[in-house]
């Protein structure tokens, strides 16, 4: 963690007649930190009282070293510099995209210069054909684009996003997921992404904050986290891990490419070739699913990624005849869904030899 | 001549009353309309059913009791003419009061709709732009509120226009003063003046329609993005 940066605290206990939201963070000043958890388990209403949407009183938070809230004291909404992004894109219909995007804008304190300019904003959601309409006359994607680039117009000390993807289609949401790359890659405002998609997490997310039950549950950088298999939310069909990974090399005869991963060079997987040159930083995910483990090395199969590895430790999956293998490859963790019967075939045991055969590898971002 | 001076006379002051009452509930209604649309407060119930009162009252109910607190000895008179202004009952100003509380209703209930039906969400997202709750009134609630506040003005005239029971009780039958058109038609029937009471009362009549067929013919769609 870079010292200059502070963190963010958030603690918070709020009772509801059916909740209650118990929770003392510390979440990193810097990238994107998804707030992962099913309905209902107390993510929005965190990031409500992070915003000061939601008033819990007794609570606590600061961000980049100033308080919002503690004892007595509670900065109002209106007077926190953060960005915020509904589920619903929540623009004001009277309002066309332009005075949309300018109506919080004009009411920042401007004396310390904005961090994002209005152009920017615009440009990196790419909604400059889109100024003069009104919000009824836009897609769903289109609004809650503009939607984001108003928060980040405001140029905030901190960007909080509920479900922004959550309502709409699949088509929408790999319409506005590059965006939303982009601005993890290209502005130094952190993020608090609140999401019950473990997709978006793996495509999104340089830290995860797991929540259960109006806590949090586990939380740290998402490569680790994600390679726990005590983690105490069971992720079921999307249990597996993200990789960080290097275009090493491309095949062109076969559009494939091999990407290797950053904690292990000498280690690699081949994934379908979507046009990145050599060089170029990218994420695998490998869901649990899709890996199988041999103790030798098997010839004559369609898997063309086997990775050599070592069992590191294996745990109970959520139905009682699967078990998850995490297997250390050099440094890289991966994980391995297999039937309980199969491990106890193979004798599977911590320090034992095996090979990852991994049959499906997703290139995201 | 159409309508006789006195006729004339009566519908200016019509006018004259609606458009003062319209104006005064404008300032008046909004802010109890924006209460009742927000409060979680136990009042809620006993105050919106006071402000809908003069809906089913009988207007010389609402009128004998205007009277008497308006009157000499009521605690407004007293009031009224310890700053040296008399009384108020068969004065302009009184019928003014009168119309204030009997058209109440007809303001505050379409403003409060609209006030409610814009719910939470445009209030939360200004504040997350940086808007006080008084900026974000102006700014985000009075916009989105407009149809509403368009519809309760048209009603609270048209319905100031009609009144009748409520000016006989506090207004009398003063000539310029107080003699609004409806006075005037009963005055055209009492005196037998069929010719006259069918002028003015086809004037209202069309009056009435034409308003309301403005208000149905212009009706917006309620937008929610």
């Amino acid at each position: 963690m870079n010292a200059t940066i502070p963190d963010i605290r958030a603690r918070f206990d709020l009772r509801f007649p059916e909740f209650h939201l118990d929770v003392d963070l510390t979440i990193p000043g810097r990238g994107v930190t998804a707030l992962f958890g099913h309905s209902g388990s107390g993510k929005t209403t965190l990031l409500r009282c992070i915003a000061g949407l939601e008033r819990a009183p007794g609570g606590h938070i600061s961000v980049a070293g100033e308080v919002w809230q503690d004892g007595d004291h509670f900065t109002p909404t209106y007077k926190r510099p953060l960005g915020y992004v509904f589920q619903e894109a929540s623009l004001f219909p009277h309002l066309s995209v332009k005075n949309n995007l300018e109506y919080g804008r004009k009411r920042v304190d401007a004396s310390h210069g904005h961090k994002v300019s209005l152009d920017q904003a615009i440009d990196l959601l790419g909604i400059g054909h889109l100024l003069d309409r009104k919000p009824d006359r836009l897609s769903g994607g289109e609004r809650q684009r503009v939607a984001i680039a108003r928060a980040l117009a405001l140029s905030p000390r901190i960007l909080l996003m509920d479900e922004p993807l959550a309502a709409l289609d699949l088509a929408r949401k790999q319409e506005i997921l590059p965006y939303l790359e982009r601005l993890h890659d290209e502005l130094a405002i952190p993020i608090l992404y609140v999401s019950h998609s473990p997709d978006e997490v793996a495509r999104l997310a340089d830290h995860i904050v797991a929540m259960e039950g109006g806590r949090a549950v586990a939380q740290g950088p998402l490569v680790e986290t994600l390679a726990r298999l005590d983690l105490p939310i069971h992720l079921g069909e999307d249990a597996g891990v993200v990789l960080d990974a290097v275009v090493a090399e491309r095949d062109a005869q076969w559009q494939l490419a091999r990407a290797t991963f950053a904690d292990n060079p000498e280690a690699g997987v081949w994934v379908r070739d979507s046009g990145h040159e050599a060089g170029h930083h990218v994420r695998v995910r490998i869901l649990a699913r899709d890996v199988s483990l041999a103790v030798t090395r098997h010839s004559g199969t369609s898997i063309q990624n086997i990775l050599p590895g070592v069992v590191e430790t294996l745990a109970d999956d959520t139905h009682p005849a699967l078990a998850l293998v995490r297997v250390n490859v050099g440094g890289v963790k991966v994980v391995a869904r297999l039937t309980r019967r199969s491990a106890h075939d193979l004798g599977l045991t911590p320090g034992q030899i095996v090979y990852a055969q991994i049959k499906a590898v997703a290139l995201i971002g | 001549m159409l309508l006789s001076e006195g006729d004339l006379q009566a519908i200016v002051l019509t006018l004259e009353l609606a458009s003062i009452t319209t104006a005064i509930l404008l300032v008046l209604g909004t802010p109890i309309a924006w209460w009742l649309a927000r409060t979680k407060s136990w009042w809620k119930g006993p105050l919106g059913a006071v402000v809908a009162l003069p809906l089913v009252l009988p207007p010389s109910v609402l009128g004998f009791y205007l009277l008497l607190t308006m009157g000499p000895h009521g605690p407004v008179g007293q009031f009224t003419q310890w700053l040296g202004l008399g009384t108020l009952p068969f004065t302009f100003w009184g019928l003014v009061v009168g119309s204030v509380f009997y058209s109440l209703p007809f303001m505050v209930q379409p403003v409060q709709n609209a006030f409610e039906s814009i719910g939470d969400r445009p209030l939360e997202a200004a504040a997350t732009l940086r808007a006080s709750p008084l900026d974000t009134f102006f700014s985000v609630v009075l916009p989105l509120a407009l149809p509403g506040f368009i519809t309760a003005s048209i009603l609270t005239f048209a319905h100031t226009v009609g009144e009748f029971g409520v000016v006989l009780m506090i207004g009398g039958n003063i000539p310029g003063e107080t003699r609004v058109a409806s006075v005037q038609i009963y005055d055209h029937v009492e005196a037998l003046d069929y010719g006259q009471a069918h002028r003015l009362s086809a004037v209202m009549l069309v009056f009435s329609f034409l308003v309301l067929l403005a208000l149905y013919a212009w009706r917006p769609n309620p937008k929610k993005v």
